[in-house]
């Protein structure tokens, strides 16, 4: 049976989750007009006053907040409530420029821990469980957060925070550890080392992991739920919004449930700000309308993605995201066409070609030209000139109907493609705009 | 009368062929015949060697993405109807040629013909009956 952590807000019906959403999010308004400058200026900009927004259907009227007003705020001009009110820090890597640094009530810490604790009710975990949290400790919220939800949950938590391999493997087999969280790189890591140490899933006693904070495929759960002998669950969270817990995956594995009275979600086209409907691929879009001292008003993630409302087999009601399949910061725009590299990918994987290829724009006489180097493959080569031609026609034709529009497809030598620190360099864009 | 052939994939690019050719001399490794089919990004260099194996072997650990193709090789007069006799041979059967090259062997009053074709054992049988002779490398 279905566990739930607080059922009666998980498995709440559409209307109850859409009124909560606008009572919160009317007085989440009201809150940072009052409290925050910054958005307060944002919103006048905009001609708007907090009497505007009556509840969700208004929630559109609202300015988007990007990353750069973010910085631009940085460190405090975003903080909605004295500082004697917050009570600690978290904060991004920084490796893409400067710093996110959020701030929290001690109400904010609980409501966080309470969306952890959903997961990893969600991945089966009970008070019964041994969790080990192998997630950094500190400035990022991977270890805070998973701590947390542990805890309330009543697992009994191994803070082993990340790194010292040996060690964690050690923890796992001496307390019989049940539940993993970590990135998905260092689950897959943790499998390669134990196989070396001759371990297999069945001398280890773990049955679920909970992976996030980076993209990573199917293909690589399945890997990872081989080699451990578990069931892999899909986490996502930004320290933006509080942290990991801000959707999660059920035993559906079929999307990840946002936790709606929390947060609302909206997909929005990158171009033009327009709200798309579900299934509509496009950027992610959060408010946070109960965190108290870093409330986020129409926050751009720049994560692509589609929303699902279909009914749900674990019984939440919440709406679900797809895993990400990219960022808007790999977007490139193409004759007025949005092209992901991630879709090229999918086409060539489609076809049962490896992932190696590279994507070079450029323009011509005022045009965009789009040209897919694919590195050719043992499986694809043929004696047969006439052959070949038609499988680089096949290419060609799998990313008009993705993309919309008509690629040169040029078939290269096998590892031709340059890589840098192992990976392939994807796009290489020539345009002097 | 029926030949292993490598073909190896190149890009249409200055010196793709000359780093092939590169990695087969540094390993001793003599060509008997040779053809080159391309397109305008890329090519396909057609081999014949003595050591079909170890050739292939050395070209796929240079990195080389290849394919080992049954071909025909026979002798042709070098005369007027030399080559038409052959390919009525052919014809009258109703195999197809799909590609052919030619090169010289150590006798000058002979030319060699290598041909890919549709169905070999029947163009092979063909040949054979009548009377046309096969190269020996």
């Amino acid at each position: 049976m279905e566990r739930y952590y607080q059922p009666e807000i998980e498995t709440a019906s559409p209307e109850q989750i859409r009124a909560w959403q606008s009572e919160r999010l009317v007085s989440q308004v009201r809150h940072v007009y009052d409290n925050v400058p910054y958005y307060r200026k944002k919103m006048e900009d905009a001609g708007l006053t907090p009497d505007d927004i009556h509840g969700v259907d208004d929630l559109h009227k609202l300015p988007f907040l990007s990353k750069a007003d973010l910085r631009e705020a940085y460190p405090y001009g975003l903080v909605a409530e004295p500082l004697k009110n917050c009570v600690r820090i978290q904060s991004t890597s920084g490796t893409t420029g400067k710093r996110v640094v959020a701030f929290y009530t001690q109400s904010d810490i609980d409501l966080w821990e309470d969306c952890c604790a959903r997961a990893i009710t969600a991945a089966g975990g009970t008070d019964e469980d041994v969790c080990q949290v192998s997630y950094g400790y500190g400035l990022f919220t991977g270890g805070p957060g998973l701590n947390g939800g542990s805890h309330k949950v009543g697992c009994l938590t191994v803070p082993t925070s990340s790194g010292n391999t040996e060690r964690q493997i050690m923890f796992i087999r001496d307390l019989s550890t049940t539940i993993l969280c970590c990135t998905p790189s260092y689950a897959a890591y943790l499998g390669e080392s134990m196989k070396e140490m001759g371990l297999g899933p069945d001398d280890i006693p773990l049955k679920a992991g909970i992976f996030g904070a980076e993209a990573w495929s199917e293909e690589m759960r399945h890997d990872i739920e081989k080699t451990l002998g578990i069931k892999a669950y899909d986490i996502y969270g930004l320290t933006e919004l509080s942290g990991p817990g801000v959707a999660f995956e059920c035993s559906a594995q079929n999307g990840m449930h946002i936790n709606e009275d929390h947060f609302i979600a909206e997909i929005i086209d990158p171009n033009t700000g327009e709200v798309l409907p579900d299934g509509v691929q496009g950027e992610l879009v959060f408010t946070s309308i109960t965190k108290k001292a870093f409330p986020l008003l129409r926050y751009r993630t720049r994560d692509i993605c589609t929303l699902t409302h279909e009914k749900c087999p674990c019984g939440r009601t919440h709406v679900r995201m797809s895993k990400p399949r990219g960022r808007t910061d790999d977007m490139l725009i193409i004759r007025g066409v949005n092209v992901f590299p991630s879709q090229v990918e999918t086409v060539l994987l489609n076809l049962g070609y490896g992932a190696n290829y590279q994507i070079i724009v450029d323009r011509v006489n005022h045009t965009d030209t789009l040209d897919v180097h694919v590195e050719m493959t043992p499986e694809m080569f043929t004696d047969n000139m006439g052959e070949i031609a038609q499988r680089q026609k096949k290419i060609t034709e799998g990313l008009r109907s993705m993309l919309g529009l008509t690629a040169k497809v040029t078939l290269v030598a096998p590892k031709s493609i340059v890589r840098s620190e192992g990976k392939a360099v994807r796009v290489i864009d020539n345009r002097k705009i | 009368m029926s030949f292993r052939q490598i073909s190896v994939f190149l890009e249409n690019r200055p010196g793709a062929l000359l780093e092939m050719t590169e990695t087969l001399y540094t390993n001793s490794i003599d060509m008997r015949a040779f053809s080159l089919a391309e397109t305008s990004d890329f090519g396909i260099a057609r081999i014949i060697v003595d050591d079909v194996e170890k050739t292939a072997a050395i070209l796929r650990e240079a990195g080389y993405i290849l394919s080992i193709t049954p071909v025909i090789a026979v002798e042709v007069p070098n005369e007027p109807g030399g080559l038409r006799r052959t390919l009525r041979t052919l014809s009258e059967v109703n195999v197809n040629v799909e590609y052919m090259y030619a090169f010289v062997g150590s006798n000058p009053a002979v030319a060699m013909m290598v041909f890919r074709v549709a169905d070999i054992e029947k163009a092979v049988t063909a040949l054979e009956s009548a009377g046309i002779k096969e190269v020996t490398l």
